[in-house]
């Protein structure tokens, strides 16, 4: 089970009130984009075992998104941070890179 | 915005009630009015305690004075609520503090159910908490303490207005299924004194 806080309201609860939205970050390319970046926006996704970042959502509480720093096969979470912004928190990467030396989430490290 | 000039408003389960280890009673018609735009706008904080007469609450708060609440949904979000007979009174009030585009009000007296919880403390927690994935222990949920969550499969929110009481305001489709599951979790037998 997932304990999640909400950076919008400041609620904590666990995963069956949030919805998670899948992978974070993900760059969305518009028309003008060639055939490789499309489908590298449309399809490709990471799956990995330990540190995640993904988009959640509020769901049953304020109803907002936000984004949350975890790790997919201990389910700890690292942190959540605001939706309107292209990287995490430098705090927050400094969190998991104490707890998780070495961890590599595509560009990020 | 609402036509009052319809058929008298009913409650969704007619006013029904259970007297189980607490009582679960749906509440008498309110009016509830969700405004939404920036909370420290002026004109918004003006409109919704000029309506329930109480300051504005905190963050996961609700403030309260009788049936008149004011109670914070979402960082852009209130739900007002009043007296069922000051309904009228109370849209026109809207209308006219409201000016602004960026801050607007719903009525939604209609589109919700309202239900209570009220018993000895312990007992009226461990049943909201037997529906709901959210810390009620009266440390972590204190009178005035107002949550938006889930109850069962639906979205609800809770709040405490003093202690031995909690109201549950739900969507009126879901009614029936609220009442039902908080009848159940107060069934005598059902007891489980996780709060003392």
């Amino acid at each position: 089970m997932l304990l999640l806080e909400c950076p919008c309201c400041g609620q904590r609860g666990e995963e069956t009130e949030f919805h998670c939205g899948g992978e974070a970050h993900i760059t969305r390319e518009g028309p003008g984009a060639d055939d490789a970046a499309f489908e590298n926006y449309m399809f490709e996704r990471v799956n990995p075992k330990g540190v995640h970042l993904e988009r959640w959502r509020h769901v049953h509480g304020c109803g907002k998104w936000f984004h949350a720093a975890r790790d997919s096969a201990t389910l700890e979470v690292f942190g959540t941070y605001a939706a309107a912004t292209h990287r995490p928190p430098e705090e927050l990467l400094e969190t998991i890179r104490a707890k998780r030396p070495g961890f590599k989430w595509r560009e990020l490290a | 915005m609402s036509d009052l000039s319809g058929p008298a408003p009913v409650l969704a389960l007619g006013g029904a009630a259970f007297d189980g280890y607490v009582r679960v009673a749906e509440e008498p018609l309110r009016a509830m009015f969700t405004l939404r735009g920036d909370l420290s706008a002026k004109a918004l904080k003006n409109a919704a305690t000029g309506l329930a007469a109480v300051d504005m609450p905190g963050q996961g708060q609700v403030a309260l004075n009788g049936e008149h609440c004011i109670a914070w949904m979402s960082p852009d979000e209130l739900l007002v609520m009043t007296p069922w007979d000051e309904h009228a009174k109370a849209l026109g009030q809207l209308d006219a503090t409201l000016t602004d585009p960026a801050l607007n009000y719903t009525d939604v007296s209609q589109a919700r159910a309202l239900f209570s919880l009220s018993g000895p403390d312990g007992l009226v927690r461990e049943v909201a908490a037997k529906l709901a994935p959210v810390d009620l222990s009266p440390a972590a949920f204190p009178a005035g303490s107002f949550r938006r969550s889930r109850i069962g499969q639906v979205s609800a929110a809770i709040w405490m207005p003093a202690p031995g009481r909690i109201e549950v305001v739900c969507f009126r489709s879901v009614a029936d299924y609220v009442f039902t599951l908080l009848r159940d979790a107060a069934r005598p037998g059902s007891e489980v004194g996780l709060f003392g």
